[in-house]
């Protein structure tokens, strides 16, 4: 194990008065070295790893539902209707909170649905458009039905709809992005 | 000179087998290991000469702390105190590692007091030992350095106001004292300069001293040789020498498990806290040293208007002079301490005045009513903060685009618009700019209100370009457009 030990040229085998060579108790004392050396080191490596993995076991960027309103609120929609809703992204120890714009709708068979206002062709912000009673992307013309069915412009699919939660009566929504430019539904970031 | 393969292969004693050998064939580890634990001992290991490397061992430590504590700091006013409650509060084994840091650095102070005492008792700087004692007394400074610019950085109430004083105590030095508290702070007021300073000097400046130096030191201390025991010779050692390995490796490394164990213990039990961030108005605040500056806080109390150049330069000058001086003043052989009646005098005398200060300032504190109840009510506020879960900060980005609901009404409808039109799809919430169009943030220092209102009306053919249609809104949307575009800062 110690290579590196006196060699016996430099150190005699010699005695102790009561008989046990010095070499022997050399070596006990090298295992101790060696144990204690490692012990040490092992003891000060653990909370360093976890310390530096942190970031990768814990989430440390992170969505949160944002509240829309109380359900009975939207118990009667006959248009979609315009909600800004404040997300926090979490960034270690910094956070962001950007608004984004969702529209509350009703699909075919009435059920509330919620979708987001990111435009599937390129990402524009796509309004509401109350005379055509379509939603009517401003950049390149693209239009949805109110419950965001795909109808015309060079979108390859429809509006797409959040995820909603109800908690204590309040409607809740996950805001995602998802990707722009396919024809399936695919959350980015 | 003749040279042989012979000669070569005696830096290692027997060709060996295995890695080892192989490694050692290559780097000479095992001559190198030799030198480095072969050093003879006059008298035998003793735990008396355990000091050095346990203080090696703290440094060690505390450089490797300080790295992995560097992997979330950030060093500005704005995100220091977020950064360290983030490590104490929210980071895995963050708590405890910045603790170990912190009762590193007073651990260090402990050793070194205690490595001093012991070559000062034992006598061990005599016998052409100046440069390495002068060496050791550089690296003191240094060390009490690094305590003094760490304890900053976390930028909390208590931090924030010791520094003040402290950098203050350096403005009563005569005719450059002004200039050295400037230089410290950056500035004549302590801010987001004043924590750069002191990240580099913790950081940079101090800790390459530090390195060099001890390379320095242990290199010195190897050239004169260990001193040995009290009777012994400091000039030519008589007595039998033991070999430092074993035995006395293995005494080291008993303080350095004693030293593990208390600090982790102690780092587990008693975490350091983190108070509030500083407040640079809080007058009502009152702040106290680490323990080990506890002795120098009281005695520059004592020193008032034309003496206290004798208090802050005299004295301490006098103390230190001697200090540095020592080996040169003290010359003899003798080492034994009841025969340097002098020199242990001496001694006793400074370590109850350094005990003295310090207990006279506790007990002051305390038993003034109105400064116990601050220091309590100071106590209390830190571990309220502690109790309080981690809050992210919220970055400036986003502050700009919540402020805007607050400010002015034209530029709130402004903003409506802005988000109404999809502006933002190509400009980024709150103007920030995307991959698609420049941010509008600080447009408005470039353009007027006039020239912006041209701008939405005719775009440039580079606005064109990338896509930016014309305005035409009705006049009263395109002021509350321009407002929201003056807004953004």
């Amino acid at each position: 194990m110690c290579a590196w030990r006196l060699d016996s040229a430099t150190a005699p085998v010699k005695t102790e008065a009561d008989g046990t060579p010095i070499q022997n108790r050399r070596s006990f004392l090298e295992v101790w070295v060696v144990l204690g050396s490692a012990l040490i080191g092992a003891l000060l490596a653990v909370p360093l790893i976890r310390f530096a993995v942190f970031p990768l076991l814990r989430r440390t960027t992170e969505l949160k539902n944002s509240p829309l309103g109380p359900l009975a609120d939207f118990s009667s929609l006959t248009e979609p209707v315009l909600r800004t809703i404040q997300i926090e992204q979490v960034d270690g120890w910094r956070k962001s909170i950007s608004e984004k714009a969702v529209y509350i709708t009703k699909d075919q068979q009435g059920h509330l649905r919620v979708l987001t206002s990111v435009c599937p062709h390129l990402g524009c912000t796509v309004p509401w458009n109350k005379e055509r009673k379509l939603f009517v992307c401003p950049c390149h013309g693209g239009t949805y039905m109110p419950d965001g069915t795909y109808v015309s412009g060079p979108a390859l699919r429809g509006m797409d709809t959040l995820e909603t939660t109800v908690a204590d009566g309040q409607l809740m929504v996950r805001f995602q992005y998802f990707r722009q430019l396919v024809s399936d539904k695919e959350v980015v970031g | 000179m003749q040279y042989t393969q012979e000669d070569q292969d005696n830096t290692s004693s027997t060709p060996q087998a295995g890695l080892w050998g192989w490694i050692n064939k290559r780097t000479g580890i095992d001559a190198v290991l030799r030198v480095a634990l072969y050093e003879p001992i006059p008298g035998g290991a003793r735990f008396a000469y355990i000091f050095g490397s346990g203080l090696l061992f703290i440094f060690i430590s505390q450089v490797i702390t300080g790295v992995f504590l560097a992997l979330y700091y950030v060093p500005s006013a704005d995100h220091a105190h977020t950064t360290v409650a983030y490590i104490t509060k929210a980071v895995t084994a963050g708590s405890f590692l910045r603790s170990l840091h912190s009762y590193g650095a007073s651990a260090m102070v402990v050793v070194l007091l205690l490595h001093l005492s012991q070559t000062y008792i034992y006598g061990a700087y005599k016998g052409h030992r100046e440069l390495l004692w002068l060496s050791g007394c550089t690296l003191f400074a240094l060390i009490l350095g690094m305590a003094f610019t760490g304890y900053l950085l976390p930028w909390d109430q208590r931090a924030y106001f010791a520094t003040a004083v402290g950098t203050s105590a350096a403005s009563e030095v005569p005719l450059i004292g002004e200039s050295i508290k400037r230089m410290m702070r950056g500035g004549t007021e302590m801010g987001t300069l004043t924590i750069s300073r002191f990240f580099v000097a913790h950081v940079f400046l101090i800790p390459a001293g530090i390195f060099s130096l001890v390379a320095t030191h242990v290199f010195l201390f190897r050239k004169a040789g260990a001193a040995g025991p009290t009777d012994e010779d400091p000039f030519v050692p008589k007595q039998k020498a033991e070999l430092f390995y074993p035995r006395q490796v293995l005494m080291d490394l008993s303080l350095t498990a004693l030293l593990i164990i208390a600090l982790g213990l102690l780092c587990f039990l008693v975490p350091v806290q983190l108070g509030p961030p500083a407040n640079p108005a809080d007058a009502q605040y009152i702040p106290r040293p680490e323990w080990y500056y506890l002795p120098i806080f009281q005695y520059l109390k004592y020193w008032h208007g034309s003496l206290s150049v004798v208090g802050i330069m005299v004295v301490p000058g006098i103390l230190v002079a001697a200090i540095i001086a020592l080996p040169f003043l003290d010359r003899g052989a003798e080492r034994r301490p009841w025969k340097r009646p002098i020199a242990m005098t001496s001694y006793a005398f400074v370590t109850l005045m350094l005990f003295g200060l310090a207990l006279r300032s506790q007990y002051l504190d305390k038993h003034d009513v109105g400064v116990a109840q601050q220091l309590a009510k100071q106590q209390a506020e830190e571990k309220e903060y502690m109790s309080t879960p981690f809050e992210p900060e919220l970055s400036s980005a986003s502050l700009a685009a919540a402020n805007v609901q607050l400010a002015d009404p034209q530029a709130a409808k402004g903003k409506t618009i802005f988000e109404d039109h999809s502006c933002n799809a190509c400009h980024g919430d709150g103007g920030v700019g995307t991959a698609a169009a420049p941010a509008l943030i600080g447009e408005s220092r470039k353009h007027s209100p006039e020239q912006l209102q041209e701008l939405f009306a005719h775009p440039t053919a580079k606005m064109t370009a990338g896509g930016m249609p014309p305005i035409d809104f009705p006049p009263d949307d395109v002021k509350a457009l321009i407002a929201y575009v003056e807004s953004l800062k």
